[in-house]
Order: C-alpha cells, then structure tokens, then sequence
C-alpha cells in the first residue's frame, strides 16, 4: 500500500510499506476463486452421487485441459497488455499439419514434432508482426493471423478430415503418456510458468512492461524479445494444446476447436489478470481453469444444457470482474478521502 | 488547389485514398482475370446488396472503437433479436414487416445497454463485459428457439420482400445502409453529442474535466450498437431466410476487421464515416470476387485474411512516411 508521508520540510513523498498484512493477505481475488470452487464442488457433490469419486475427477478435469494449457501463455499475453485471438486457430493448423505428415507415412513422433513446429512458427510470426509494427494493435494482427490460420488449415485439408492414429496416440488423450498421467503433465506446464511468471527477472519485466512499454523500454528492458518470446510460446503451448485436442477426439479437422479463444480468454480474465495489463497471478488462473471446468462438467452431470452453461459462465465473468472493480474503486475512494484529510491537516498547520 | 493544399488534402485522408486505389486495382484485376464478369450492372448490384449489412454494423462498431471500447456480442445480439423477431412473426403471419423490424430493433437496444450499463457504469473492460454477454445472448438465443429453427417458409411473404424489395431499382438493404451512413455521418460531424464521442476517446479524463458526461456518452454508444446490431439481425435473418442458434456467429470479427481496415484505431479517438464505408466496400468486394475468379472456397478465408493483415501494415508504413515527411519539413 503506499502512504503518503509528510516531511519536517513540507514537502510529501510515497512511501511503499512493504510488511506482511493479514488484511491484504485475505482481499486477494484468489480466495473468491477458492471459495467458489468450494461452492462448485459442494454443489456438484450434493447433485450428483457418483461425482466425488477420483476416476471422475480426473475424467473432469481431462475435459478441459485442452483449454487449460493455453490459458497460461494466454494469461502472459494479457499480463503484458496484448491479446493474442489467434490460439485456436494455430491448435486447428498444427493439429491439421500433424494429421497431414502422419498420413503421408511419417512417424507419429515426427508428425507430433511438425505439429509442434507449426505451432511455434504461427506464434513467432505473430510476435515478428508485432515487434516490426508496433503501431499496430495485438488484437488486429491476431484477428488476421487467426482467418490466416484457419483458412491455410482448410486449404490443406478442405472439408476431409485425418483420423486412425496409432494407439498409443490415442491413449495419450485418454489420460496416459507412457505410464506418466497427463495431468502430470500439466502440473509441469503450470509450475514452469508459475516460476517463470514470478520468479524470474522475465517474469518481472513482463509486468513491467504490462504497465508501461514506453517505460519499460526507457529503463533498460529488451521489450521487442520479450514480446517476441512470449507470442512464440503462445504458439508453441496452442500446439500442444493442440497434439492433446487431436488425441482425445481421435480425428482432427480444419474447423477443430473453433471458438476456444473466447473461453480461453474467459478464464483468464476470471483468474484476475486484468485485461489493461500488468496485473495477474498464475495461482488465479489455475484456479479459474478448475472453477469454470468443474463447473461446465458438474452442471453437465445434472443435464443443464450447453445453452444454459453458456449464460451461467457468461454472468459469472462478468460478475467476477464486476466485484473486484468495486473493491479496488472502494479502495481509491478511501485513498482519496486519506489524501484530501492530509491535504487538510497541512493546511491547518499553516 | 494549389500544391500545398493538395498535399495537406492527401496526407488527411491517406486512409480512403488507399483504399480507394486497393478496390479501383483489385476490381480491374477481377474485371480481368473474369473475362468481363465483374463490371456487369447485375454483379454490381448483388455486391453493394451482400455488403449491406456488414456496412451498416460497421457504423455502430466504429463508434464503439473510437471510444477504445470493443463489442464481441453484437453476433449474438444479432441472433437473439433476429430470432425473436421472426419466432413473433412465426405466430402471427399477418404483423406489419414493419412492426418485426421495430421490435428487433428494441430487443437489440435492451442488449446494449446492458452493454453499455456494464462497461460505463460498473467500469468492466469492454472485451470482457461484451464477451460475457455475448455468451449470455447467445444462450438466451438457444433457449428462446429451444434448438430448432425458424425457416423461410415460417415467415411471411411481406417481411421477406423486405430484402428482395426495391427503391428507385436499388435494393431495400442497400437503401437503408446510405441511410444509415447518412445519419451516421451527420451525428459525428454535426451534431455535439457525435463529437462528443471522439472526445471521450481521445482521452476520457480530459473530456471529463472539460464537462462532458463521459459515462452517459459510453452508454449511449453501447446503446446505439446494440440498436444497430438488433437491426442488422432481423435484416440478415430476412435476407437469409432462416433464423438459427448459429446465426451470425463471428460475425464480430468481420465487423471489427471493416471498421479497422476504414482506418478506426483500436486505440480510440481516430476514425471516419467515409473511411469505414470504404472498408466495409473492400471486404464486400473480396467476398464477390473471389468466386468470380475461381478461387475455391478453401482458399478465399485464407486470402482474405492476407489482405486484411497486408492492408493493415502497408497503411502504417504510408502513415510513417507521411509523418517522417511531416517531420523534414519542419524548420528546426
């Protein structure tokens, strides 16, 4: 918090009070979230018997981890003031590629490279165009790129579709790679961008430059590489996403998780990462992944349709990000009462 | 005219120059690569008619972006009025066309101001609020239609005239998209509320302390959005003859990608009546003349993205060497 002290001089500098608080401790956004995968669970729990067993679960939770995975190199994106719509159409064209090379007689493991590869060049291109034009707003670039994608996807493959990989493909979707589950996996994935996002010098100047390019490029900071790094990971991680969309529908198809970049900017908005930049937590992200899937998949137990699923996540976004603007505009109005009290006591001592 | 004013007039309105050289290349290059096919008074008419809609959404959309705001829900707006517009013509064939187009106008004007209610009053970014409510109105859509459809034998002959119908040999939607333009472009050069929106997105801090009613403006242009989409809807259901769960989905991005392309930067503030037009033109065109020149349909997404992004970029190297000139001439 920082507070407003007045010197012997008259003069008023900020000081930033950096100790250890119960209260702002308990106001962070990601005990709502807690508390409303709590309430999600009790819900689910209570509705449906069968819901509180592991199996279930993890069959839950495989259902959405698709999006998950792009949710973290998304929630970067954002953190750094950008957005980056084009995820899905660069999982549709990996996807398409990797199904492209494994018909034409390469190796799965080969194909799944390619499809990696792909991925990574889609976001790398992005990053380029962005770095080269930086007049141009992410979300234009994004928006072309994703028609771009979409339409080289469906120049390849038109309206076919590639599907008989090998089995063992095809049980990586299900939950195993080898014998190492897949949410390992993702435990991985997510504890590399937890690190990377808060421990690193990287992860630092990325939130720098969410508040500022301008300042963050007057200070030092190589803002065009890291730019550049973090749209190309945003590419690589929609490939993997990718790779694990094609496994588990066995098939993959130009016109392949259309739509997903909505959602998956949806949970990271939910997650508390603000859309102006800056400002977010991996912690948050994970556990809106886990609020919006538990909840898409409870309320499916109970046969609530899609439709109905749509409006409930649609409210509950804009009810989240609702409730914490409130907090922080009754935060600055209690900032600007202290402020105008100071002003007051120092024209009283005058 | 003499050189400098020339120059002056050129370097303001680089934008719809370039376009206009974009559409005059692009339609010689069809018109001749088709043998003939594009400058024939038939194709041109059908060109301007599938442009409407996409046009006069574009206005709407303008307004919103030069406020930095965004709408990602005007698809499902569109949806959700089209489709309850057409399910109350459903149950009754004999309701004036007329009366089904105010209604879906009404029901898209409620929706933007939910719109606008969240993004001015409770201070929701505009990409999450309208991509909250685009699920919300797209649910709300599925729900109204309970899944199946409404199809062009369920609506009245009467309202179906209204896209097929002609003024003076133009086309209804053609008709009512230069009015829409019309109004469009005397609300924001004439009137002071128009030229208050470009205030607010200038720098809404400045218009605030200069007296203007900031919140009231952004709700005002989310409202208008959302009027102009409940229109757009019930036309696009008319001129499709059938009314869907699916209707209009990412159409937002045609939209968006129109008013960018007429030179509305996403960063508020910029952005001309005349210039949208042209864009909306230049995506209308490329929609027609693909097909003309035998491009297959697996192609055409894939080049029209191209364009969009090629277009983008070429007109910001334009924009930088116009500014870089600016600059030598200066005496310093």
């Amino acid at each position: 918090m920082a507070k407003q002290v007045i010197q012997a001089d008259g003069t008023r500098i900020i000081e930033n009070e950096r100790a250890f608080s119960w209260k702002r401790f308990m106001f962070q956004w990601e005990w709502m979230l807690v508390l409303m995968l709590i309430i999600v669970n009790i819900i689910n729990i209570s509705s449906s018997s069968n819901y509180a067993n592991f199996d279930n679960i993890m069959n839950a939770m495989r259902d959405f981890l698709d999006k998950a995975i792009v949710v973290f190199p998304m929630a970067l994106v954002i953190v750094l003031g950008e957005i980056d719509i084009s995820v899905a159409s660069i999982m549709a064209l990996s996807s398409v590629t990797m199904g492209m090379a494994y018909q034409a007689g390469v190796p799965m493991g080969l194909a799944i490279v390619i499809g990696l590869l792909v991925g990574t060049l889609c976001g790398f291109i992005n990053g380029i165009i962005l770095v080269k034009f930086p007049e141009l707003s992410s979300m234009i670039v994004t928006l072309a790129t994703q028609i771009i994608f979409r339409g080289i996807a469906s120049i390849l493959l038109e309206t076919g579709s590639v599907g008989g990989f090998p089995d063992w493909f095809n049980s990586f979707g299900w939950g195993k790679v080898g014998s190492i589950p897949i949410i390992l996996i993702f435990t991985i994935i997510e504890a590399l961008f937890f690190v990377y996002l808060h421990f690193t010098k990287f992860g630092r100047r990325t939130y720098a430059m969410g508040n500022s390019v301008m300042v963050s490029k007057f200070s030092g900071i190589k803002t065009n590489k890291i730019k550049l790094i973090i749209f190309t990971m945003a590419g690589l991680l929609a490939a993997v996403a990718a790779v694990f969309l094609a496994s588990k529908m066995g098939s993959v198809r130009p016109d392949v998780a259309k739509g997903y970049e909505l959602d998956i900017i949806a949970m990271v908005v939910l997650g508390g990462v603000a859309s102006s930049g800056g400002k977010g937590k991996i912690l948050g992200c994970i556990l809106s992944i886990l609020v919006i899937g538990f909840l898409r998949y409870g309320l499916g137990l109970v046969n609530v349709t899609s439709q109905v699923i749509m409006i409930i996540v649609g409210t509950l976004l804009i009810v989240a990000v609702a409730i914490t603007n409130l907090k922080s505009s009754f935060g600055q109005a209690k900032w600007v009462k202290n402020l105008s009290n100071n002003i007051k006591g120092v024209k009283a001592q005058r | 005219m003499n050189n400098s004013t020339l120059k002056k007039f050129f370097s303001d309105n680089v934008r719809e120059i370039s376009l206009i050289l974009v559409i005059i290349v692009i339609s010689i290059f069809v018109q001749l690569r088709s043998g003939g096919n594009f400058f024939t008074p038939e194709n041109i008419a059908d060109l301007f008619t599938e442009t409407a809609i996409l046009a006069i959404l574009a206005v709407g959309m303008m307004m919103v972006i030069i406020t930095a705001g965004i709408d990602l829900s005007i698809g499902a707006i569109m949806a959700l009025a089209g489709m309850i517009g057409t399910t109350i013509l459903k149950g009754n064939q004999e309701i004036n066309p007329v009366l089904i187009i105010l209604i879906s106008i009404v029901i898209g004007t409620l929706c933007g101001m939910i719109n606008g209610a969240l993004v001015s009053k409770l201070r929701i970014l505009p990409i999450i609020a309208t991509l909250g409510m685009m699920n919300v109105f797209r649910g709300l859509t599925y729900l109204v239609s309970k899944g199946s459809w409404v199809l062009q034998n369920d609506m009245s002959r009467a309202f179906l005239n209204v896209a097929t119908g002609k003024v003076f040999g133009i086309n209804n939607l053609v008709v009512m998209a230069l009015v829409v333009y019309v109004i469009g472009y005397i609300f924001l050069n004439f009137i002071r509320t128009g030229r208050k929106i470009y205030a607010v997105g200038n720098s809404e801090e400045s218009a605030q302390v200069s007296g203007i009613k900031t919140e009231r403006i952004l709700w005002l242009v989310y409202t208008i959005m959302g009027a102009i989409a409940g229109f757009a809807g019930i036309l696009y259901v008319c001129k499709f003859g059938a009314a869907q769960g699916e209707t209009a989905v990412g159409y937002e991005m045609n939209v968006i990608a129109a008013s960018v392309l007429g030179g509305v930067s996403i960063a508020g503030g910029t952005g001309r009546v005349q210039g949208v037009l042209l864009g909306a033109l230049l995506l209308g065109l490329l929609n027609n003349a693909m097909p003309l020149i035998n491009i297959s349909a697996f192609w055409q997404e894939a080049i029209r993205g191209l364009i969009i992004l090629l277009s983008v970029m070429s007109n910001s190297l334009i924009q930088r060497n116009v500014e870089m000139k600016a600059l030598r001439r200066r005496n310093i």
